[in-house]
Formats: C-alpha cells, sequence, structure tokens
C-alpha cells in the first residue's frame, strides 16, 4: 500500500510538466492557443505524441507505450494544472480506449498507430439528446444490409467532432444493444462551435452514412463503453485534480498579494478559513482519485465501475466547492476571462458535466447501499466488506 | 503507487483482525457495539487485556513496551481495534503522557510511572484547560511557586475528561508569571489523592458526567516531579498535543456505527434521500480514511504528511454528521430517552450520543483552530 509515484513516474509527471507548462503557463498564451482553430495546437498534439504520451494507454504491438492507469491519470493531472486544450481525454482516453478494447487486430493497428504517432485526432460522438451519460445509445441508429453498415441520426455535442480525422460513434444496433462503428468524416455532415471551456465540440448528423463496425460487427458493446466511460471518470478526476491544485494556489497567493484596507487579505481570517476549507475539499478528492486509479490498475471492472462512482462524485463536490469558492476570493477580477481563475471554474464544471455529474453518481451509489457494510479500500478482491 | 497491502502487511492486519475479535472480552464489546457508556472498570480490563498482548502502547519505544512498527501498521491495528468494537487505549495515558514521559522525563519518573501507565494502574487525567484558557492555552493561571523542594500549586483547571477516575493528572502551571506566557510554563505530575485536590463534576447536556472542574489549594507537589526543565512547559504541550498522526480521525468507529446504521434503517432505506444519504456519508468516509492511509504511508520514516491537519477537522465533522444521521433515523423515538422509555436501545441512546458528540470538534484543537493551522502552515496565509 503506497500512494507516492515511483521515480519514473515523477521523470513522467516532470517531463509533462515541462512541456506544457512552457506552453500553457502563461495563461494569455493559452488563452490565445484556444482562441483559434482548432482550439488545440497541432504541434503540442504532435509533441505531446513525441514524448509517447498519446500512445500511453496502448499496447506495444498496437503502436503504443502500455502503460498503466496510474501513468495516464500523470499526463492527465498535468494538462489539467494549465488547462491544456488538446483533447487528450476525450480522443486519446476515451475514443482512442474503445478502439483498443474492442477493436479487431488491423483496426487497433491502424487506428491506435496513427492516433500515437500524433497524425490523428479521434472524437468520441456518444451524447445524445437527453442521454445524460447511459453507456447506450439510441437516436443514431445502425442499419446492416449485407456487410455494409450505415448510420443515420444525430450526435451532440461531439468533443472535437468537426477537427476529428475519424469519427468513433456508438449507435443502436439493429438487434438491440449498441455498437461502435468508425466513421470517415469526410461527407458527414459536422457543425462545430466553441464550447463554455473554451473547448470544442460539434454537433454531427449521419444520414445513412457509411460506417464501420469496430471489431465483431453486430456485437452489443453497452458494457465495453461503460468501462471505457469509467476510466475517462476516473481521468477526468485527475484532470479536475490539476485544476484545483492550481485554482487553490492562485487564490492562497492571491490573498496574500492583494490588499484591501491597507492590508492584505489573507489578515482576514475568515477567507483564509475558506481557503483551509478548499485544500479539505481538495485532499480528500485526492486520496479517492489517486485510490480509483490503482483500482482500476488491478483490471476488475466491476471494483473500477464502483471507484469510478466515488471518485467522481467526490470530485464534483469539490471541484464545484474549489471553483466557485476559487472567484469569490479573487472578487471581481476572477469575473475577467484574461485573469485564469475563472477558466479553471468553468473548465472544472465542464469535466463534471462530461461524463456524469456528482447527483448522477450519487444517485448510482445510492442504489447500492444495502449490498455491502462498510466499505474496505484495502480488500484484497472485492474491495467491500 | 501501489493498491493493496504487503502479504506481511495482510496478515498482520489478519492477526489483529482475530485478536481483537476472538480474544478479547466479548461483553465490553457488545457495549460498544451498543453504544452504552463503559465503566471505569471495563475500561481497565479492556486496556490491561491489550496490555497483556503488547496492543497497549505499541507506538512507545521499544524498551517501555512499544513494538516498533511503522505508520502503516499503527494504523492497521488502530482501525482493527475499531472495527471490532474494542476500546481504544486511554488516550490520556497512551497516547498523550506516555510518550511525554518517554521522551522528556527523567529515567527516575520513567521506570517509576511508565508500566503502570500502560497497564492502566494508574489513570491520568490531563489537566490543561482553565476557564480562561482554551484555545488560547498558553494563558493559563494555575500557579506553582517553589518552596524547598516542593512546589506549591494553586488554581483551577476545567473540563477534565473522567477526572472522577483519575488517579494523577499530568498538568500545564505557570512557574514564571514576569516572562512572554509561553515561557512561563511547566509540566507538572500531581497525584490526585494530595490534600487541597478537589474534583466537582460537570453535566453536560447529554445528561452524562464525563468532565469535570479540579481545584487545586495550596496543593504540595514533589518538585521531582516536574517533567523535563523548569519553564519547558510549552514545548512539551506542543509534543503532546502535535505528535498524533495516527488515529486522530476515528474512521473505524465511524464506519462501524454508519454500517449498523443501515441494518436499524429498516424500511426508511427506502426513502431516495436517506440513501442518499448513507451514499454520501460512505463516500466522504471513504476519502478520508484513503486520505489516512496516505499519511501514514507517506509520514514513514519522514516528515508528517501536511495532509494530517484535515484528519481531525473532516474526521470529527463526519463523525457527527452519522451521530445527526441515527438521530434522524431514530425520528419521534429519540425523545423516548426517560427512564422506563419501551423504544430500542439504540434509539433510547440517539439524541444522547448526538448531543455528546458536539465535543469532537471543540476539543483537542477545535476544528477552527485545525483551520488556522491549514491556512497558516500548509498554505502559508
Ligand atoms: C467534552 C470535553 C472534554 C474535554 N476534556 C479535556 C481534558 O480532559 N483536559 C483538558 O485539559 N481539556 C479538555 N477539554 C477542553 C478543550 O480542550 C477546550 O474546550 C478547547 O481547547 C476549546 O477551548 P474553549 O472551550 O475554552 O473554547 P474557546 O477557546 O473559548 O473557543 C470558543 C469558540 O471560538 C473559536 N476560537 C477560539 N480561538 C479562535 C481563533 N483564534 N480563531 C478562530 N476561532 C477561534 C473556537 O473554535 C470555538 O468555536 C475538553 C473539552 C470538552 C468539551
Amino acid at each position: 500500500m503506497d500512494f507516492t509515484y515511483d521515480d519514473e513516474q515523477d521523470a513522467l509527471r516532470d517531463a509533462v510538466r515541462g512541456l506544457v507548462g512552457k506552453a500553457y503557463a502563461d495563461f494569455e498564451q493559452r488563452r490565445r492557443t484556444a482562441a483559434e482553430e482548432p482550439g488545440f495546437s497541432e504541434k503540442m498534439w504532435t509533441q505531446l505524441a513525441e514524448m509517447g504520451l498519446l500512445g500511453l494507454p496502448f499496447a506495444e504491438e498496437d503502436g503504443g507505450v502500455g502503460a498503466g492507469p496510474v501513468e495516464i491519470g500523470i499526463v492527465a493531472r498535468e494538462l489539467g494544472r494549465v488547462l491544456a486544450p488538446e483533447p487528450y481525454l476525450t480522443s486519446v482516453v476515451l475514443a482512442g480506449g474503445l478502439v483498443s478494447a474492442a477493436g479487431t487486430r488491423g483496426q487497433r493497428a491502424e487506428v491506435l498507430g496513427a492516433l500515437s504517432a500524433g497524425e490523428s485526432v479521434l472524437a468520441f460522438a456518444h451524447d445524445e439528446e437527453g442521454s445524460r451519460w447511459a453507456p447506450s445509445a439510441s437516436a443514431v441508429r445502425a442499419t446492416r444490409d449485407g456487410d455494409a453498415w450505415t448510420l443515420t441520426g444525430v450526435k451532440e455535442p461531439v468533443p472535437h467532432g468537426a477537427r476529428a480525422d475519424l469519427l468513433v460513434v456508438s449507435a443502436a444496433l439493429p438487434d438491440g444493444g449498441t455498437g461502435v462503428f468508425l466513421v470517415d468524416p469526410d461527407g458527414v455532415q459536422r457543425d462545430g462551435y466553441t464550447t463554455y471551456d473554451g473547448g470544442r465540440a460539434a454537433r454531427v448528423t449521419f444520414d445513412g452514412t457509411a460506417a464501420t463496425p469496430l471489431g465483431t460487427p453486430g456485437q452489443d458493446l453497452e458494457p465495453t463503453i461503460a468501462t471505457i466511460l469509467d476510466i475517462g471518470r476516473i481521468m477526468a478526476g485527475q484532470e479536475a485534480l490539476g485544476a484545483m491544485e492550481v485554482a487553490l494556489a492562485a487564490t492562497t497567493s492571491y490573498l496574500t498579494s492583494r490588499k484591501q484596507f491597507g492590508v492584505t487579505l489573507n489578515t482576514f481570517q475568515a477567507l483564509n478559513f475558506r481557503a483551509a476549507d478548499m485544500y479539505v475539499s481538495l485532499e480528500l478528492a485526492s486520496s479517492l482519485v489517486q485510490w480509483a486509479t490503482m483500482v482500476l490498475a488491478t483490471g476488475d471492472a466491476t471494483r473500477a465501475a464502483d471507484a469510478a462512482a466515488r471518485a467522481a462524485y467526490q470530485v464534483s463536490r469539490a471541484s464545484r466547492h474549489v471553483g466557485q469558492e476559487a472567484i469569490q476570493l479573487h472578487g471581481g477580477i476572477a469575473m475577467t476571462a484574461e485573469y485564469s481563475v475563472g477558466m479553471y471554474a468553468a473548465r472544472l464544471s465542464a469535466l463534471d458535466h462530461l461524463l456524469g455529474d456528482g447527483q448522477h453518481h450519487l444517485a448510482r451509489l445510492a442504489a447500492g447501499i444495502e449490498g455491502y457494510g462498510a466499505i474496505d479500500p484495502l480488500a484484497p478482491t472485492a474491495g467491500r466488506g | 503507487m501501489q493498491l493493496e497491502l504487503s502479504a506481511e502487511d495482510q496478515a498482520f492486519r489478519e492477526e489483529m483482525r482475530e485478536f481483537f475479535t476472538m480474544k478479547f472480552p466479548q461483553e465490553i464489546r457488545d457495549a460498544v457495539t451498543a453504544g452504552r457508556e463503559l465503566t471505569k472498570e471495563q475500561i481497565v480490563e479492556s486496556q490491561q487485556t491489550l496490555n497483556a498482548a503488547g496492543l497497549a502502547v505499541p507506538h512507545w519505544p521499544e524498551e517501555w513496551g512499544g513494538r516498533g512498527w511503522s505508520d502503516l501498521r499503527r494504523h492497521l491495528w488502530n482501525e482493527e481495534m475499531q472495527a471490532a468494537a474494542v476500546p481504544l487505549p486511554l488516550a490520556f495515558n497512551a497516547n498523550m503522557i506516555g510518550p511525554v514521559l518517554a521522551h522528556f522525563g527523567s529515567q527516575e519518573l520513567k521506570e517509576r510511572f511508565l508500566p503502570p501507565t500502560a497497564n492502566l494502574d494508574i489513570w491520568w487525567s490531563q489537566g490543561f484547560s482553565e476557564p480562561d484558557a482554551g484555545s488560547d492555552l498558553a494563558s493559563l493561571r494555575t500557579t506553582a511557586v517553589r518552596d524547598g523542594d516542593h512546589f506549591v500549586v494553586n488554581g483551577q483547571k476545567t473540563w477534565t475528561t473522567l477526572g472522577q477516575y483519575g488517579d494523577w493528572i499530568f498538568t500545564l502551571v505557570r512557574t514564571d508569571p514576569e516572562v512572554k506566557k509561553q515561557a512561563g510554563i511547566s509540566m507538572l505530575l500531581i497525584d490526585m489523592t494530595s490534600p487541597g485536590v478537589e474534583v466537582r463534576p460537570i453535566e453536560l447536556i447529554d445528561g452524562g458526567h464525563e468532565v469535570n472542574e479540579v481545584w487545586f489549594t495550596d496543593v504540595r507537589v514533589p518538585a521531582d516531579l516536574l517533567v523535563g526543565e523548569l519553564n519547558g512547559g510549552w514545548t512539551i504541550a506542543k509534543f503532546l498535543l502535535g505528535n498524533e498522526r495516527v488515529g486522530v480521525a476515528p474512521v473505524g468507529t465511524t464506519k462501524r456505527v454508519l454500517a449498523q446504521a443501515k441494518e436499524l434503517a429498516g424500511a426508511q432505506l427506502e426513502d431516495p434521500f436517506t440513501r442518499a444519504r448513507f451514499a454520501e456519508l460512505e463516500n466522504e468516509l471513504l476519502s478520508l480514511e484513503l486520505t489516512a492511509l496516505r499519511v501514514v504511508a507517506h509520514s514513514e520514516g519522514g516528515e508528517p504528511h501536511p495532509a494530517s491537519s484535515v484528519l481531525k477537522l473532516k474526521g470529527t465533522e463526519i463523525q457527527q454528521a452519522v451521530t445527526e444521521l441515527v438521530l434522524d433515523l431514530a425520528g419521534p423515538a429519540g425523545l423516548a430517552t426517560g427512564e422506563g422509555a419501551g423504544v430500542p436501545e439504540w434509539a433510547h441512546l440517539a439524541a444522547p450520543t448526538y448531543l455528546n458528540m458536539r465535543k469532537a470538534s471543540i476539543y483537542g484543537g477545535s476544528n477552527e483552530i485545525q483551520r488556522q493551522i491549514i491556512a497558516r502552515t500548509i498554505l502559508g496565509l
């Protein structure tokens, strides 16, 4: 039992921090990058690939690095610290993760090879109107004609859907269940826009669009999607931790430098106490996310699903608390777009709503409370005592 | 990072679990499970059972009964005790004066006091707080004036927990009124049967008698019962109040009570709001437990983890929230606290427990003081 990174993991963290810190620690630079299409830096995408980060989760035979959840978490956390606009979470962790989990050998090599090399951006087209984080699809339907498959319906919002070189799309199968398809976006109608956290998303409309089934044609992949979403939740939690760390640091440094009534704000205990509570929220969330990351590494999907819901719930509460208080304790300056803190709160909110917010996960947890007595996070097998 | 315990630590955990659940007096565990107040005899029997097995003071120096365990093992020991409803060793003895004597005491004091302290042959009370010295402990006024080879002590201590059982009391007294307030304080050990010591009960909001006032009128204390240096008491007090990083958050007990509450809830578990409250508290508790694990894993032979200050603050908040939940589950039955009430025991005890537990965020450094520590020492505010 050990919650600390080993030397290699420390080195990975330092390397990622060095790379993205150089690019985005200056918030103005990050703002300029996010303002221009495609909303992130293509150069940075290539650099992330060169450092091996885009291939981190994938097997070596598929062109990846074969690293574990802890390493992916380190990358996500560092990207979160600087609000890096590159679509690591949606393109690599979610879309790439799905291809890695369900693709045929050929699909994996082709798709993940290009992704790992930084030559392509994937989008995971999964959200539908009213679906609210379900692992299934219904608004986009797949139709089969012999070996040929087509998709019809609308996916929205699709993160980076307008820029993506390849769409990974969930769709209702003709015989029930949810399949996943690879779609070449040429010829698909894509209406892109900017999201409130400075990211990009699109409305993607399929109209008898040709699609290639991922893995075995016709296979229900809902359980696989659910697992990938759980992984995404934990990694979104890592990203949120990075963002919260920086939002808190910005707040404490503001409190010690901003003067009102002739003294710095940290003269007022009422404000210090609120900052102390932000720290408490962050530490508790951090413990839970690191634990969930390790649970993920055990490879037990049931346990990971539970851990993901728990981490997501705690992060949701913490990130609202930290984001809101960071703004409040900064006063008016935090409301301006040039100042970073407001964007941290926006990003935390976007992460919270990407894969299921606190209420969603609390409902999930509440549904199962009589299945166990007390939770034992160190239990060697089931995770519950 | 690694989730699971090493095979050795896992075996250690099982060994603890087995001892606490198989070899420890069942009636005492039943009383704890039911939430009943323990008698003095039960508390003494409990600690003596632990001490006989080498489990009362494993964190002391090995010479005095310590086991040389890692912080992680101490954590597991502590958690397993709580999970099994075994009363923890008396904090005044095991966590407060014992480590202080082992660290600051003369060889004579160690030999005289440490063995009976470990075995609870001496019951210690803590005489720090005074009516005008609470969070601001250094403003205490009880005086000790040197007179030959004695100190003469006058003043009043208050909030002395279980002082009615106390054989000895470790006190902070003012030995130099002329200097800066922290610099004039010493620690004295006082035999509570000495002439001039008077213990007066204070009734608390739950109706119980667990705290007392202790008055000192011309009490003569042999000078060799001074601990450490004359006027060095503040350093000792800081050591005493600050050296706890294992077990400050009563996670195991709170977990046990919460799991029990689920069973007591019965049909109320069908209410989605009640379920959500359980799920929320469980999650908070899980994050607290994991934070405690991070802290013990990190402090292995090094500096304490900064997050350790989170444990008392959040631990007591959750502990209180769980007693509040239990009281809500009891609902109207919780009103039936009078003699002769026929409601189940847990419902009968729910309100007194809820009221009593409000203390947790006040004593041992109130939660506001914890926030102050986080703000100052961690966040640099
Ligand atoms: C049940 C119980 C058992 C106890 N047992 C013992 C014992 O055995 N031995 C012993 O010596 N003492 C004991 N205590 C005393 C305990 O340590 C004190 O109650 C505690 O230190 C708080 O002091 P106070 O009660 O005087 O409150 P005060 O210090 O007067 O505080 C009042 C309120 O103001 C807040 N406050 C105080 N200072 C600050 C500040 N600087 N910034 C912000 N907020 C502040 C406090 O948090 C609290 O909310 C016990 C107390 C209780 C309730």
